[in-house]
């Protein structure tokens, strides 16, 4: 017997499940993260999960592994010390960072500019040139480098980034340069920005190449000392890690270019809910992860989240690909506030935190947060089916109270629902810049909702969106862990390709592409991936000639042979009129070549309920009342542990599980289908 | 004055709207707005828009009243110029300061205009404009230094509709488009502003449809009154109620060897509301640096300076216009006489702003930043390529230092415009035959503060094909002044390292200079002024700018910090010096502007290697009938 094991290091809890590769049978277990070293919590839950399955862990085949290591690296502020070598010229260019101040006029005033990854006394100049045709303008002066790598040794760096100008069209001194700091300074891991981001963008190729370099030693270090415990623990299979844009990395390849994983606890979310939504049967959705302090959403549209060119982790942005996962500064904890100059009504980006947290917690915390608003409209009952703690509602509604009495309102309920009102938009918002914005309509879509807080606000926001069924799966704290190990093996090669149609053939294209798929395909042999099980796909970013910014169109390896480029054209006006409006009539331009190679998915099914009847009487552990339109109702209060398949949760009802509530609102009814999964429609729809 | 055909003539009924509606809609037209800069972005193709950004949008209420946005366009002063109907399906667009109040403010801004229809009524519109790389005209990049009047300065588009009933008027089209040098970027820039504003367009639509149009206008009232409401509180309790605060700042040449000139504004009370006036300001000036500023677009400056600090959440709008009174006497250099040159209006479109925060800060000094707004700076680069003959044009707007500011150290380096943001250089090396040698910020040139002015920019271009360059640039005479003891910054310069050895000085602003293969362009922008005493400046910090390159040893004299052999505080030996400095100079000044203009120009030839500008002359100008 062969065991595949998916772990997800999240901020408060590590998830793990254990799946039997020859059954589908799987195994949960949820142990308490541990922050300082997250590889002390995977191993403590392997233990667990090992025993509740009966197994020893040299049983483990395969572990995939999602993690936050290289997220909280950057948000922390706790990465290398990283030197970097630019061209000569050049060394304030994280300095001036493109010379950007966001926000709106006059908003230079209040910015707080961020400290560059790299420090200007780390930087050196080489002396060397290289023409934008990649041709040698200057040559490489070796020993002037040598000294000032000995200067930045001397500075104690422990990671270096080489990211020279024009290097994307010719890597010779980025390489050369390599060499001469693998000499210098013994043993200190060297990102090169011709190999992390091959593209046009002196900054974005600098940032990108330095945030590698300052998150590579702590994802080193995690992943040695994780795989080396494994090992100890007699599991010989492999490790793997998930990337930002949903694909698995090795661990070599994940420790070169971590970068790559600054998504990755998010696409974990992502491929979770993709995964648990098609055992359902749905394979267009929109993603709604909701937590205490931000929310995450993605579009996934036939099964494949949409991956988008650029992560951002707080204020840094890279140009990396990642699971196109939007964030807004919304959730449970989110403060409502009235400034006094407007009178305006407030929700967030302030969050009372997990400490004090929000008011019903009874931890200390007086301001009225989103959870506080819920307890006063009675969506979340006070004392929680299986949880261990106890929701103070006098708290919560004194601290409501506050917001109410700031703009005159009648009572706390009505401050309460325009909280809640205020943070649904907030979250609309963040859905349809993925959905509206991208020119997809959202009512093509359902709505999968997980994290803490999802569940509570879903069946209002599929109102806003149109977006039916609402989807909330169960368990949704193990849904990450899920994604992990449902995740195929998969890699990518890119180069870029700058060419019009007509400077090129259709010939000249397929050989290029067939070149990037060998590169990769190559890796995936590595990894032991037979090639029958690697799907080749590939991508072309097109642009009209002229234009900035490129958009991606699939490529299927045949349709070029029928077609051709004239054929890629056409897809690209029609992306294009869908994304803007319109299309253009200037010729079209080849940016970036793309092939992804992917490994066979594993087949793993859900645990199905047992088979019930559309009476969920049998789950209706008490009564409750919510505040809708307006009013108080009368509402059943549900323990999702009890539900069967089939049964049907007719709302205005609250049901309860360990980590999450799941309101269905009036007119709208859930029903729990064979995998435990409750679907929410309106009533007259359903 | 524009007809609007509505086919729907029942008037809109104010309704009653609850605050978390007013909150959503504000929040749903904040999108809407961000929106269209991302439709633009993606799709325009000249560098000056689609990667420096240089466009502004808004969405208007139904009487034309922007309710999000940040360049206040007044729709209803564009209205006021087109003789015409509005019906739906109609895109206006205008490139004339003249025939539409001084909406946009020279030749090279196309004005897109778009009214919103829902169930046959107004209820709103939407407008853009960007920065068109040329226009035609005399010089490549259509703003010529020596203009006189105009009509040098390239096509002028009347407002007229580029689209009749959603029907391209396809020859006027051609017929502007016949006038510029770089036909493609024009014809796509303005392509991507239509769809910005019809992207905004639906966006409003479909508020009207999900909370009906009854609703959606009664709220935008509603919002306008909220900015009333907030500034009348504001001026309550910002601005003295009994005394004239005066400021005076200059744009240093017209180009033509005449300078500097003056603009001067006096705020003050009056009941509720408050006076903005220019009168004092120096007549028009001959040339092109005329900035012909339209009223309610300094209203909307002001109201963002004043309320960015208290509610930075807030959404920007005309609701508190009433209580803003800009009087800016006719003729002037804010108001020349039609038909007075204008494309060179960059300079005086900065320099409001430093006006602007230095009559705000008078009495709260801790909210007073330093000066930085030197203009946007331009570089323009054009020829005809040596094997392809193939013609090639660049403009380019370059950054300086940010001021010193309440809140901490000026950027090195930044745009002080918002969303702007450089042209990446190798995007340049790609595509124009140039080379960036250096592009690195100028040590020392930020004022020295408490708080640091950002240090301006030095960019070397070497030029790989002949061609000819024009510049735009100013605060190359007057300084960047500190504030509450801060200095000033440094000021601009510019010269060339020609191919043959010599090195040549140029003006701040200048057309048709020639360069050749292997000359190199030095681009130095200012520096911004400091804020506070720099003798209190953290020493451990002043060590590691000169570690950093930022500040230089010598440098870090001007904050009164000695540093020992190896790069550290010599303790001793600072507090030894700021002693010293501190009585030398005694107190601090709120506003240190740098040597007055008489002695400016006594030294200006020694310090810049340029003569010095001339008292400008007035003459009055009288168009042709």
């Amino acid at each position: 017997m062969t065991y595949r094991l998916g772990v997800d290091v999240g901020g408060t809890f590590t998830d793990l499940l254990l799946i039997d590769e020859d059954t589908g049978a799987t195994h949960r277990a949820k142990t308490p993260s541990t922050p300082a070293d997250q590889s002390v919590g995977v191993l403590v839950g392997i233990d667990k999960v090992c025993s509740l399955a009966g197994i020893e862990p040299s049983a483990i085949d395969h572990v995939m592994h999602g993690t936050t290591v290289a997220t909280n690296a950057v948000l922390e502020g706790k990465g290398a010390t990283v030197g970097l070598v630019v061209t000569q010229g050049y060394k304030q260019v994280l300095q001036v960072a493109r010379s950007f101040v966001p926000g709106g006029l006059a908003a230079w005033i209040i910015w707080p500019k961020p400290e560059p990854l790299a420090a200007l006394e780390n930087t050196v100049e080489a002396v060397e040139r290289v023409d934008a045709r990649g041709e040698v303008v200057t040559a490489l002066d070796e020993d002037d480098l040598r000294t000032k790598l000995k200067y930045l040794r001397a500075q104690g760096v422990d990671a270096v980034t080489v990211a020279l100008i024009n290097s994307f069209a010719n890597t010779a001194h980025e390489q050369r340069i390599g060499e001469l700091v693998a000499e210098e300074i013994p043993g200190v891991p060297i990102s090169l920005s011709s190999v992390i981001l091959p593209e046009i963008r002196e900054y974005e190729r600098t940032l990108t190449t330095v945030a590698n370099s300052y998150v590579r030693p702590t994802v080193g270090r995690y992943l040695t000392n994780l795989e080396a415990a494994l090992r100890g623990k007699g599991i010989s299979g492999s490790l793997h890690v998930l990337r930002s844009d949903g694909g698995l990395a090795g661990v070599g390849a994940a420790t070169a270019a971590p970068v790559q994983l600054l998504m990755s606890g998010p696409a974990g979310g992502v491929s979770g809910a993709s995964w648990v939504a098609r055992q359902s049967g749905y394979s267009d959705l929109l993603t709604f992860d909701m937590g205490g302090t931000s929310t995450d959403v993605a579009l996934v549209q036939d099964g494949q989240p949409r991956i988008g060119r650029e992560t951002t982790v707080g204020s840094l942005n890279v140009r990396a690909s990642s699971v196109d996962v939007r964030t807004v500064g919304a959730g449970g904890g989110s403060i409502a506030h009235v400034p006094e100059l407007t009178k305006a009504l407030r929700v967030g980006p302030q969050s009372a935190g997990a400490e004090p947290g929000p008011a019903a917690y009874g931890r200390g915390g007086e301001a009225p947060t989103v959870t506080d608003a819920n307890v006063v409209l009675g969506y979340l009952p006070p004392s929680l089916v299986g949880g261990e703690m106890t929701l103070d509602v006098e708290a919560a509604r004194a601290a409501v109270q506050t917001v109410a009495d700031a703009i005159g309102l009648a009572d706390a309920e009505t401050a309460a629902a325009g909280i809640v009102d205020i943070v649904n938009e907030n979250m609309f918002g963040a859905l349809r810049l993925v959905s509206v914005q991208q020119g997809f309509d959202p009512r093509d879509f359902a709505l999968v909702a997980f994290g803490g807080a999802g569940p509570l606000h879903a069946n209002a926001l599929a109102k806003l969106l149109g977006s039916w069924p609402v989807i909330v799966p169960p368990s949704p704290g193990v849904l990450c862990a899920y994604g992990d190990a449902t995740t195929s093996l998969r890699d990518e090669s890119a180069r870029t390709f700058i060419r019009r149609f007509s400077e090129t053939s259709d010939t000249e294209v397929a050989e290029a592409l067939a070149e990037l798929a060998a590169e990769a395909q190559g890796r995936l042999d590595a990894e032991g991936v037979a090639r029958e099980d690697q799907t080749v796909t590939y991508t072309v970013d097109v642009r009209y000639h002229g234009q900035g910014f490129e958009v991606p169109v699939p490529v299927d390896a045949a349709a070029l042979g029928d077609g051709g480029l004239a054929a890629v054209g056409a897809r690209f006006d029609t992306e294009h009129t869908r994304l803007f409006t319109f299309a253009l009539d200037a010729e079209h331009e080849l940016v970036n070549l793309r092939a992804v190679v992917t490994g066979r998915p594993p087949t793993v099914s859900a645990p199905e309920l047992p088979a019930g009847t559309a009476d969920a009487s049998a789950a209706r552990v008490g009564d409750t009342r919510v505040y809708v339109d307006g009013a108080w109702a009368d509402a059943g209060l549900y323990d999702r542990a009890l539900l069967a398949a089939g049964n049907v949760v007719t709302g205005p009802a609250v049901v309860t599980e360990m980590d999450s509530t799941t309101l269905v609102l009036p007119g709208h009814a859930g029903t729990v289908d064979a995998v435990g999964t409750i679907l929410i429609r309106p009533l007259d729809a359903a | 004055m524009a007809t609007l055909v509505e086919t729907n003539t029942t008037p809109l009924a104010a309704v009653d709207v609850d605050l978390v509606t007013v909150d959503i809609i504000e929040n749903a037209l904040r999108n809407a707005r961000y929106e269209m800069d991302a439709v633009l972005f993606r799709t325009a193709m000249s560098p000056g828009i689609r990667e420096q950004h240089d466009e502004f949008p808004l969405i208007a209420d139904p009487d034309g009243k922007m309710v999000v946005g940040q360049f206040g366009l007044s729709i209803p002063d564009f209205l006021a110029g087109f003789d015409g109907t509005v019906e739906e399906g109609d895109v206006l667009m205008t490139s004339d300061p003249y025939a539409c109040g001084a909406a946009i403010s020279h030749a090279n801004d196309w004005l897109v205009v778009m009214p919103i229809f829902h169930s046959g009524r107004i209820v709103g519109w939407s407008a853009m404009f960007g920065h068109m790389t040329d226009v035609g005209g005399k010089v490549p990049g259509s703003l010529p230094t020596d203009a006189t009047s105009i009509f040098e300065e390239g096509v002028l588009i009347p407002p007229f509709k580029l689209y009749k009933k959603g029907e391209l008027n396809d020859d006027m089209l051609r017929l502007i488009l016949n006038q510029v040098r770089m036909k493609d970027w024009n014809r796509s820039d303005l392509n991507a502003i239509v769809a910005a504003c019809r992207t905004a367009g639906r966006r409003i639509v479909e508020l009207c449809d999900r909370f009906g149009p009854e609703t959606y206008v009664s709220t935008l009232n509603a919002l306008l009154q909220r900015n009333f409401l907030a500034m009348k509180q504001l001026i309550a309790t910002t601005i003295p109620a009994d005394e004239t605060l005066t400021f005076t700042d200059y744009i240093c040449d017209d180009g033509m060897g005449f300078g500097p000139y003056k603009i001067h504004c006096s705020m003050y009370r009056e009941g509720d509301g408050v006076v903005l006036d220019f009168t004092g300001t120096d007549p028009q000036s001959p040339g092109s640096i005329n900035y012909y500023l339209n009223e309610n677009l300094y209203k909307m400056f002001f109201g963002i300076y004043m309320i960015m600090v208290f509610d930075p959440q807030i959404l920007w709008n005309d609701g508190y216009y009433p209580l803003v009174d800009v009087r800016i006497p006719q003729g002037t250099l804010l108001k020349p006489d039609y038909p007075a040159a204008l494309s060179c209006r960059t300079h005086g479109l900065g320099r409001i702003f430093d006006i602007l925060g230095g009559l705000l800060g008078q009495r709260q000094p801790e909210f007073l930043c330093a000066a930085g707004f030197s203009s946007s700076p331009h570089l323009m680069y054009s020829g005809n390529r040596t094997d392809t003959g193939e013609w090639f044009q660049l403009y380019q707007i370059g950054f300086g230092g940010i001021p010193g500011r309440p809140f901490g150290d000026g950027p090195d380096g930044h745009s002080l415009w918002p969303s702007f943001t450089n042209v990446p250089n190798e995007f340049l090396e790609a595509y124009f035959p140039l080379r960036i040698e250096r592009y690195e910020t100028v040590a020392d040139s930020g004022g020295p503060g408490f708080f640091r002015g950002g240090n301006g920019v030095d960019i070397a271009y070497r030029f790989l094909e002949p061609g000819t360059i024009s510049i735009h640039d100013d605060r190359w005479f007057t300084y960047p002044w500190g504030v509450n003891g801060g200095e000033p910054g440094m000021r601009s310069r510019k010269w060339l390292d020609r191919a043959d050895g010599s090195r040549e000085v140029l003006p701040s602003k200048c057309d048709n200079v020639k360069v050749l293969v292997g000359d190199v362009l030095h681009y130095v922008t200012w520096g911004g002024g400091g804020f506070g005493d720099p003798y209190t400046r953290d020493p451990a910090l002043v060590a590691l700018e000169v570690k950093r390159g930022l500040v230089t040893a010598e440098g870090a004299a001007r904050y009164g910090v000695v540093l020992t052999g190896d790069g550290g505080v010599d303790e001793a030996a600072t507090s030894a010096l700021r002693e010293r400095l501190s009585a030398e100079r005694g107190g601090t000044k709120v506003f240190e502007f740098g040597p007055a203009i008489d002695e400016l120009r006594e030294r200006c030839l020694e310090e810049t290697g340029l003569p010095a500008p001339q008292p400008p002359v007035f003459r009055r100008v009288v168009a042709p009938a």
